[in-house]
């Protein structure tokens, strides 16, 4: 995973409440068995004019030309409810989103964005969206500012950003304590045996 | 001071503190399905990571599976078969247990779980699908993850959990006759909002809920994802033991003796707190149907589509002309004036064999309007066996239902079979997002009875019409 530290970007106003993952990658979207080749699904159902359509919707905002290279996404209230499918990460995160401001995120969709080094920073987005040009997202410093010179601090978990500062994968973390997972299972198995005698029967 | 239920299953499952609020959580139980679960263990693999315990992973067919009479690999959804070809193998590879194609332990994930007796009292569940919070109704700790998780949770047994606050909602009194869990969760949706539970756990409670049978508790824990919560749970209790006594990987012998012991001291103590506390009322809630495009646009089916000012205090305005728009409705007018295109009684919500008899009960001697295309998908297939051995699978058919295989089929449009652009569907699921079940459709949520009236009258309709009716 590509480590972060500093982004600075034009932030993509999508003020909107309630964006869910359907919206973000549609079902029909997800085409193969794969972390990949989803970017051109992203928020499909609002980016082109008709379903299955490739036609670009002008009216919505991330067709805005000026928008092309930006790495920062602007949201309402409840970022990324509904499924849990990680694709919507994978999507963003393949689109060149590295940054996901939102004033609350699902769960879910929160920690596919940290596994996936994306940035969710909780935030009121409606001043920075009035904010003229880049902003910058320093996870070092855990602060916004804007080229105005407004600024913000930021608040996220000490593993959450150490994993996206490093890039580091939770998994390789976890095994680390592989010998005190087996101690802990022996004597569960004691205590509770059937959870794990598991025959069907 | 004392603990709550929540607390003494995360308790018993710190493996170690991790810090900052996070903890290693040991997970018991780990479920997967094709749509999400098939990439999760392509992915463990190509890493050259093992499964930790192939003992405790279990994978299912739902997501992408056909529910046409005569399925076979493949699928209307164009690549579908690819995802079921991988899961196969994977699951293979991996050395898990799959409940494939034809086999009568497939159907839902959530379906069969209790069905199976995979989740039980007390235990750790994960399943990268957020609808695994429906589980907590056996008292449970199941909750849905992504598919990074997923190979975490397979690779490790374990999960790096930050552990969410504690939130009790104490529904007293007692739902009235012909409302049900379905327009319960509608009902606390609609009251405490789509990100009202957020990085919280919820604990349901009070008479409203323990009187639930253990069918209908799966039903309200279904929804609490839609609350935004971590997850739900239920103290388990008689009815949930009595449920799963016998069930194919439930304890067994001396292993049941025991575990019942065990699972008796899940409860939440008299002293314990919660970081909130919410109480409402069961004999408030009427049926519920939901009228925009987020779950907490529900209202009762005999009220009028909501003016803004009636509901300001949750929509933002925006979202509210957004989903007026979508939807297609006129602020003001009876929700019950609106003609439907189609019915659909399905999905992790309510597909279970006392959903499709209650519907059952509202379709016997009637035929669905003819305008209006009506499909049930059972669950399970067990739920399918058991619904046909009771003829229930006659009593749709006559009434004019499409009879169809388990699976999720059209809660979701995955690119292959869904309802028309712009049709007006009134759906047993759970979600009424945009275009959820095809392109641009209408999705009204509502329990199956209210599913099954409407498909009579052919526009949306209140099952309590035909009240005094025995009923099972």
């Amino acid at each position: 995973m590509k480590p972060l530290k500093i982004v600075r970007s034009l932030a993509v106003p999508l003020i909107v409440d309630n964006i869910d993952t359907d919206i973000i990658i549609p079902s029909r979207e997800m085409k193969s068995v794969s972390k990949t080749g989803l970017s051109d699904g992203l928020f499909a159902g609002w980016r082109y004019t008709a379903v299955g359509s490739r036609e670009i919707n002008p009216d919505f905002v991330l067709n805005d030309a000026k928008y092309a290279d930006a790495e920062i996404l602007l949201a309402g209230d409840n970022m990324g409810c509904g499924s849990s499918r990680e694709h919507a990460a994978w999507a963003l995160a393949e689109y060149g989103f590295r940054v996901v401001i939102a004033r609350s995120f699902n769960p879910i969709f929160r920690g596919n964005c940290i596994r996936n080094g994306i940035l969710p920073v909780k935030l009121s987005p409606e001043p920075i969206a009035k904010a003229e040009g880049q902003i910058t997202v320093n996870l070092e410093a855990m602060t916004i500012t804007s080229e105005a010179g407004d600024g913000w601090n930021f608040e996220l978990e000490t593993e959450a950003r150490e994993m996206l500062l490093e890039g580091l994968d939770p998994i390789d973390l976890t095994l680390k304590r592989a010998a005190d997972i087996a101690a802990f299972r022996e004597a569960d198995r004691a205590r509770r045996p059937w959870i794990y005698n598991l025959k069907a029967g | 001071m004392g603990k709550t239920a929540f607390e003494k299953i995360w308790d018993a499952h710190r493996v170690s503190e991790i810090g900052d609020g996070t903890d290693l959580i040991l997970i018991d139980r780990i479920l997967l399905h094709e749509r999400t679960g098939g990439v999760a263990l392509k992915s463990l693999h190509a890493s050259g990571r093992p499964v930790n315990d192939p003992a405790q992973v279990f994978a299912t067919m739902d997501h992408i599976v056909d529910t046409l009479p005569g399925r076979s690999d493949n699928t209307l959804m164009p690549t579908g078969r690819d995802f079921i070809l991988a899961t196969r193998e994977a699951s293979k590879e991996a050395g898990i247990s799959l409940f494939d194609l034809n086999d009568r332990r497939q159907g839902i994930v959530h379906v069969i779980s209790p069905e199976l007796g995979i989740i039980l009292p007390g235990a750790t569940l994960v399943c990268p699908d957020s609808h695994t919070c429906s589980q907590g109704a056996l008292g449970g700790l199941a909750w849905g993850i992504g598919s990074s998780e997923a190979e975490h949770a397979l690779a490790t047994s374990t999960l790096r959990v930050n552990k969410p606050k504690t939130m009790r909602i104490t529904i007293d009194g007692e739902l009235a006759p012909g409302v049900t869990a379905k327009d319960l969760a509608l009902y606390i949706v609609s009251e405490i909002s789509s990100s009202g539970a957020v990085g919280h756990m919820i604990e349901y409670a009070g008479s409203a809920v323990t009187s639930l049978d253990v069918e209908a508790r799966l039903t309200l824990c279904n929804m609490a994802t839609e609350l935004g919560a971590f997850s739900a749970f239920i103290a388990p209790d008689e009815k949930v033991f009595a449920y799963l006594k016998g069930r194919d990987y439930a304890p067994k012998g001396d292993d049941w003796t025991a575990a019942l012991e065990q699972w008796k001291t899940i409860f939440t103590d008299a002293d314990a707190s919660f970081d909130k506390d919410v109480t409402l009322s069961g004999n408030d809630v009427p049926p519920m149907v939901s009228w925009g495009t987020s779950p907490q646009q529900s209202m009762p089916v005999t009220d009028d589509v909501p003016l803004y000012s009636e509901v300001s205090s949750r929509d933002s305005r925006d979202s509210y002309d957004r989903a007026i728009a979508y939807m297609d409705l006129e602020p003001g007018e009876p929700l019950r004036s609106f003609s439907i295109d189609a019915a659909f009684i399905g999905s992790c919500t309510n597909s279970r064999l006392s959903d499709l008899r209650r519907a059952a009960d509202i379709l016997i001697g009637q035929k669905v309007a003819p305008h209006v295309k009506a499909i049930c998908v059972p669950g399970s297939t067990s739920v399918k066996a058991l619904a046909e051995a009771e003829g229930l699978d006659k009593i749709f058919l006559d009434a004019g239902f499409e009879w169809r295989e388990s699976g999720c089929s059209m809660c979701f449009f995955a690119g292959g079979e869904s309802f028309g652009a712009e049709e007006r569907v009134i759906t047993s699921t759970n979600r009424n997002f945009e275009s959820r079940q095809g392109p641009k459709t209408r999705s009204h949520l509502a329990s199956p009875e209210t599913v099954a009236m409407s498909a009579i009258m052919g526009h949306i309709a209140d099952a309590r019409m035909l009240a005094g009716k025995e009923s099972r």
